[in-house]
């Protein structure tokens, strides 16, 4: 469980994030809310590139917002970004042992096994051995959810995982994303414009707007919320 | 839970980019190392047999520039640090060994050793704070680091025998510095610094092949990914700093002897900085092969283009026209390959 208390993000004059105040459950939660509602914002937070004005973020009994960002990674906060970040020039297997070697420190035998594990996990176990320069866009996305579940991570974040895939693709991500809890035990968020694939993965939702906490609960519920399509649908002018 | 992905195209069409014949036979695992020993053969034994003394001496400029070059490449192409400093270890280095040379009676690899050292802990300590900034700024911090040795050495000089901090005496004539007894000659000292250099080249490949080579590559991708990642940046940079240091204050403890006697200050000034990085950029610093490029470029080809084509003066400036012009090229081309991928450069 992670439980953000009162966070808030202001740059200049503008307040990304308002008084946050959520408990992400245990399993596969979905974060949503229309442009510049905040999301990414708070990932960046979450990572360390960006210091809130106020409040805590508590995961396990860690106050996560206490250490440098290398050692969250090392901790267990794993993520991924909207802009692929896969290293072009290593391999699959070095892209997903550079997060390992950093993170969990196992030995080499135990290395290799959680490496082969995590590409088998995302079903790139034929490319293992390719660069990640010469795979498709498909591939690359995979690369870094492999990235994202290598070792014993605690908290993975997904940001738009699904950006620009057909929608096989997104099915057959959203298989992977789902299967993450009980892989690697960590509790999943997953940032995500489509909302089928929000809907099909997530047991769990919250809403943002305009940096504030919307609504929050079981998927299917949020989702009906009136607060909630009135945030992305907008409201009927009566003229 | 493991899922299995069902590639339409299947994983041969994903490889197809590199299937040309030459991409098959560079990226065939025996390439490298067949490559490299023959490279290392050709040096050893067929240069120094094919040519005059005159050329092995323009030769062993080639091995230094070219380990000079691998070190800054290292910096700039694989951890992405735009660094035109390298020449300032590189003087450090020649300083360090020239007034051991006459201070101790050290063995001559010793020297080496020691310089390398030397230049490595300057190197971070001086690097340490430029770290703070990155691209242009962090390439104008390090030339002024250029200057600044550069004025160093012009007021402490090089030692040639005489005695305190400095060694430089000027009543007394100056002495030449001593050179290893097994390295007496031109051919001899050629092929203790092809030997040298190869030392370095293979130390930067071990090194990059090993976990700080991949944190590097992560850093260079993108840093905030590379802490996402748990890698420690600012530590991978300082490790990064202080292999390029060694490398280039180990070259230039070789240079040192190979000009035992009125070592000039002009190798390690700004013009030779930019110079370098020029020769860097156009070898390429994605591969440790460019540092060895841009050693032929810098010192060969320049010398046999000024000697045989067109003479006096001509091919120097020329040269430097062409690199500039080389270099352009290559800003530009990687500022839109930047843009292409949507990040900065």
């Amino acid at each position: 469980m992670i439980k953000i208390d009162g966070l808030t993000v202001r740059f200049g004059g503008v307040v990304s994030l308002d008084s946050m105040t959520v408990e992400f459950p245990t399993g596969t939660c979905g974060l949503i809310g229309p442009n510049g509602a905040g999301k990414t914002t708070f990932f960046n937070v979450m990572s360390g590139f960006v210091t809130p004005a106020r409040g805590t973020v508590m995961a396990d009994g860690t106050d996560l917002l206490t250490l440098p960002g290398f050692k969250r990674a090392r901790w267990g906060l794993r993520r991924t970004f909207q802009t692929e970040q896969a290293i072009e020039n290593l391999s699959v297997f070095e892209n997903v042992a550079t997060v390992y070697e950093h993170t969990d420190n196992g030995s080499a035998a135990a290395l290799k096994s959680a490496v082969d594990d995590a590409i088998d996990f995302v079903g790139l176990g034929d490319v293992a051995h390719a660069k990640v320069g010469v795979l498709g866009a498909k591939e690359r996305r995979f690369v870094e959810v492999a990235r994202a579940v290598v070792g014993s991570p605690k908290v993975v974040m997904l940001d738009e995982p699904a950006a620009g895939l057909p929608e096989e693709e997104t099915e057959h991500l959203g298989q992977i994303v789902r299967g993450i809890p009980d892989k690697v035990g960590a509790t999943v968020i997953l940032v995500d414009h489509d909302m089928s694939l929000v809907q099909g993965v997530c047991d769990w939702t919250a809403v943002l707007d305009f940096g504030r906490l919307l609504a929050s609960g079981p998927t299917g519920e949020v989702l009906r919320d009136p607060k909630v399509m009135q945030a992305y649908l907008g409201v009927e002018d009566l003229v | 839970m493991t899922t299995v992905v069902s590639t339409p195209h299947g994983p041969g069409a994903v490889l197809a980019k590199v299937a040309s014949p030459v991409g098959r036979l560079v990226s065939h695992k025996w390439f490298q190392p067949v490559a490299v020993v023959v490279v290392l053969l050709v040096a050893l034994f067929v240069l120094p047999a094919a040519f005059g003394s005159y050329w092995v001496a323009n030769f062993t400029q080639t091995a230094l520039t070219a380990t000079l070059a691998a070190s800054a490449g290292l910096l700039y192409g694989r951890v992405g640090l735009v660094s035109l400093g390298q020449v300032a270890p590189y003087g450090i280095g020649t300083w360090v060994t020239i007034r051991l040379a006459f201070a101790t009676s050290l063995p001559f690899p010793f020297l080496l050793l020691i310089a390398g050292v030397i230049a490595a802990v300057l190197g971070v300590l001086i690097g340490l704070p430029a770290l703070r900034v990155s691209g242009l700024y962090l390439a104008l911090v390090s030339l002024m680091l250029v200057a600044a040795v550069e004025i160093l050495l012009n007021e402490l000089k090089f030692a040639n025998g005489g005695g305190g901090f400095r060694g430089v005496s000027t009543t007394n004539d100056p002495q030449p510095m001593r050179v290893p007894s097994f390295a007496q000659t031109s051919y001899s000292y050629y092929r203790f610094c092809v030997i040298g250099a190869f030392v370095l080249f293979m130390l930067a490949a071990f090194v990059l092949s090993r976990k700080p080579g991949r944190a590097w590559a992560s850093i260079r991708q993108s840093e905030a990914a590379a802490i996402s990642a748990g890698i420690d940046v600012t530590r991978y940079k300082i490790y990064a700093l202080a292999l390029a240091s060694f490398m280039a204050g180990v070259a230039g403890g070789l240079f040192a002897g190979s000009v035992p006697k009125s070592m000039d200050v002009g190798s390690f000034s700004r013009q030779a900085a930019i110079f370098l990085i020029a020769a860097v950029i156009m070898g390429g610093i994605r591969s440790l092969w460019g540092g060895l490029l841009a050693g032929v470029f810098a010192t060969v080809l320049l010398k046999f283009l000024t000697q045989n084509v067109v003479g006096h003066g001509f091919w120097t400036r020329f040269s430097l026209s062409l690199f500039g012009f080389g270099l352009m090229m290559n800003l530009v081309q990687s500022s839109k390959a930047a843009d292409k991928k949507g990040v900065a450069a």
